[in-house]
C-alpha cells in the first residue's frame, strides 16, 4: 500500500536533493521542486507503475509578492486513484520571467487550467499550444489576481454613483 | 466520416461552412460559442471558448471572512448549491479542526442528495427537451418544486441556498421539512413514482436510444486524461466517487452503489444519471430513518459545539456575555485562523468539487481556488463533437450538463 513515506522515499531517491520543504498539512504530502524540474518531476509521478499518479486534479498559482525572486507559486495537485492517495507539488518562479513548462502533453486537462493561470498570474506556460486568455477579455493588460491589485475599498467617498446605492 | 479531406485555409475552393454555434442560441444553454467548421453538417472541427462572464470569485474571496463566502459557492454550480455549500463548510471545518455530531452529519447528507437529484433531474430532462421529448421535463419539475420547498423549511431560501454553517446548520429541520421529505420519498404519490414513469417515456424508447447511443463518446482514459469527474466519467466506466474514496459527512455510514457506464456517450450518461437518482433516493430513505433513530435531547443536535465558530442565537446575543462576544468577533471575522493550507473535495452533482484554502492566520483567505468540475471537462467538448452531426453537438452540451456558473469562479 501506497503511503506518503514511501512516496518521499521514492521521489528523493530519483531526484535527490533538488525536492526540498517536504510537509504532511491536514496529511497530504507537499513539496516544492525546482522549476525547471516541473515536467520531470510529472512525468516521474505518471509513469511509475507504483506511483501511479494519472490523474491532474487541479492547477493553479498563488502570489506571494513578499517571496522576492520566487513570487509565483504554481501548485500541482495529483490523485492516485488505484491506491487512493493525493499529493501537493509547487514550483516557484520569479515574476519577471515567470517560464514554466507547461503538462499539457502529460495531461489534456491542463490545457485550461494553465491557460487560467496564465490569465489571472500571468505564468508563462512555456509549450502551451494555445496560451491566451480565457475568462478575461482579450484586449486585458494585466493579471487580476496578483495581489498587487487590491480590491476596492468599500469605504472610499471619492466615487459618485448614489445611483448605485453606495 | 474520416475520408473527408479539408482544403488549404483560404483556399477558393473551400467547401466547409463556419457556423457560430453560440453565444445566444438556445440550445447552447446561455454563454457558450462554439465556431464550427461543417462540412454539409458534420462537424470537422471545433474551437470553443468559456463566454466572458467572469465575476472574480477568487479575489472576492480574498477580502471576505470564511462564513461570507458561502453565498459565493452558491453561484458556482447553481442547481445544486447546497452541495457547494456544504463543500465549504467541510473544508473550513477541517481548516478549523471542527468534528461535527453525527445528526449534523445525516443531516447534511438528506440536504448534498436532494441537491443531488434536483441537478441529474434537470440535465436529464434537459437532454429530453433537445432531443424534442419536452414532456418528462415538465413531469419532473414538480419534484424539483418540492426538493426547492423543502430548502425553504430548512434555510428560507429556493436557488441560491447560502444554506447551513461551519459546524452545521442555522436552525434545526421543522417538522414541515420531514413532512415534504417524506411526501417526497412515498413510493406511490411521491419521486420514486415519478421518476420510474420518466424512465418509461425514455430509457427504452427508440427514438430517444437512436439519438443518443453513440453521441459524443469518451473512452475511459480519454476522459481521465481530460480531468473528468462524477457522472460523465462513470458513464465512461471508471467508478471513481468522492463519497466512496474519501467520505466526508458520514458518507461510510451508507449502504449504495456506484453505477458505470461503458461507452461514455450520451445515452450512458442519462443512464448514469438516472441511476444516481435511485441511489440518492435510497441514501434519503436510509439517512432519514438514522435521523428518526436519534431521540431525547439528541434528537435536538444540530450544529457541533464550537462557539468560536458558530454563530448563537440572537436571544442569546441579547442576554448573555459571552455569546454577544462570539457574535461580534465571528460577524466582523476576528476569530482566529489557523495557518495552513488545506484541499477538501465533495462529489458535487458535476464531479469533484474542490476547495484549495490557503490561510496566512489573517482575518480572510490568503488564497482560494475552486476546482469547478464543469471548467475542466468542457474542453474535451470539440473532441466529443468532431466528426458528428451539428444536432449531435446540441445533445452533447446538455448531457455533459455544463453549468456556465461553474465554468467561472
Amino acid at each position: 500500500m501506497l503511503s506518503n513515506s514511501i512516496i518521499q522515499q521514492k521521489l528523493t531517491e530519483k531526484f535527490g536533493d533538488q525536492l526540498i520543504d517536504w510537509q504532511e498539512p491536514y496529511g497530504m504530502l507537499t513539496f516544492t521542486a525546482p522549476k525547471e524540474m516541473n515536467l520531470k518531476v510529472l512525468q516521474f509521478l505518471f509513469d511509475d507503475t507504483e506511483l501511479n499518479f494519472t490523474f491532474l486534479t487541479d492547477l493553479q498559482a498563488v502570489h506571494y509578492p513578499d517571496n522576492k525572486g520566487a513570487e509565483l507559486a504554481v501548485v500541482y495537485h495529483l490523485h492516485n486513484w488505484k491506491d487512493n492517495i493525493r499529493i501537493r507539488f509547487k514550483v516557484f518562479t520569479d515574476i519577471q520571467t515567470p517560464d514554466v513548462y507547461s503538462a499539457t502533453a502529460l495531461y489534456q486537462s491542463a490545457n485550461f487550467m494553465e491557460r487560467e493561470t496564465y490569465d489571472f498570474f500571468g505564468v508563462n506556460f512555456v509549450g502551451h499550444p494555445n496560451l491566451i486568455r480565457i475568462l478575461n477579455v482579450d484586449e486585458m493588460d494585466y493579471f487580476p489576481m496578483r495581489k498587487e491589485f487590491p480590491l476596492e475599498d468599500q469605504t472610499r467617498i471619492d466615487k459618485d454613483d448614489d445611483m448605485f446605492g453606495r | 466520416m474520416s475520408e473527408h479531406i479539408l482544403l488549404p485555409e483560404g483556399s477558393i475552393e473551400k467547401q466547409t461552412t463556419t457556423l457560430n454555434l453560440g453565444p445566444t442560441h438556445p440550445a447552447t444553454h446561455g454563454v457558450f460559442q462554439n465556431i464550427l467548421e461543417l462540412d454539409g453538417e458534420r462537424i470537422m472541427q471545433a474551437t470553443s471558448t468559456v463566454g466572458y462572464i467572469h465575476r472574480a470569485f477568487e479575489k472576492i474571496a480574498e477580502r471576505r471572512p470564511l462564513y461570507q463566502i458561502t453565498p459565493l459557492t452558491d453561484r458556482l454550480n447553481y442547481c445544486s448549491s447546497p452541495i457547494n455549500n456544504m463543500g465549504w463548510h467541510l473544508t473550513c471545518e477541517k481548516l478549523l479542526g471542527v468534528t461535527t455530531p453525527k445528526r449534523v452529519d445525516y443531516l447534511r447528507v438528506i440536504i448534498m442528495e436532494l441537491a443531488r437529484i434536483s441537478d441529474h433531474l434537470i440535465c436529464n430532462s434537459i437532454v429530453g427537451v433537445d432531443s424534442g421529448a419536452y414532456s418528462g421535463f415538465l413531469y419532473v419539475m414538480q419534484f424539483r418544486e418540492l426538493i426547492y420547498e423543502i430548502y425553504e423549511e430548512v434555510c428560507g431560501s429556493r436557488l441560491t441556498t447560502n444554506i447551513g454553517r461551519i459546524g452545521g446548520f442555522e436552525r434545526n429541520f421543522t417538522n414541515a421539512a420531514f413532512e415534504k421529505l417524506e411526501k417526497f420519498l412515498d413510493e406511490k404519490s411521491g419521486y420514486p413514482a415519478q421518476l420510474k414513469e420518466f424512465e418509461n417515456l425514455f430509457s427504452r424508447n427508440r427514438i430517444f436510444m437512436d439519438r443518443t447511443i453513440g453521441c459524443g463518446p469518451i473512452s475511459g482514459e480519454r476522459a481521465m486524461n481530460y480531468g473528468f469527474t462524477g457522472p460523465n466519467l462513470r458513464a465512461a466506466g471508471i467508478d471513481y466517487d468522492v463519497r466512496v474514496h474519501s467520505p466526508y459527512s458520514s458518507y461510510q455510514d451508507f449502504d449504495f452503489t456506484i453505477p458505470v457506464g461503458t461507452t461514455g456517450d450520451c445515452y450512458d450518461r442519462f443512464l448514469v444519471r438516472n441511476e444516481e437518482m435511485w441511489q440518492s433516493l435510497s441514501i434519503l430513505k436510509q439517512a432519514y430513518q438514522k435521523v428518526q433513530e436519534f431521540k431525547g435531547a439528541e434528537a435536538d443536535i444540530f450544529h457541533a459545539d464550537v462557539p468560536a465558530y458558530y454563530l448563537p442565537e440572537k436571544k442569546d446575543v441579547y442576554t448573555k456575555m459571552e455569546a454577544l462576544i462570539y457574535h461580534f468577533k465571528i460577524v466582523m471575522g476576528e476569530t482566529a485562523m489557523p495557518v495552513g493550507e488545506v484541499y477538501n473535495s465533495v462529489e458535487g452533482a458535476n464531479g469533484e468539487l474542490g476547495y484549495y484554502l490557503i490561510s496566512d492566520g489573517g482575518r480572510t483567505p490568503y488564497r482560494l481556488h475552486f476546482r469547478r468540475p464543469c471548467f475542466i471537462y468542457y474542453q474535451a467538448y470539440p473532441e466529443l463533437i468532431k466528426g458528428g452531426m451539428l444536432s449531435d453537438a446540441v445533445i452533447t452540451m446538455s448531457s455533459l450538463n455544463l453549468i456556465a456558473g461553474e465554468l467561472d469562479a
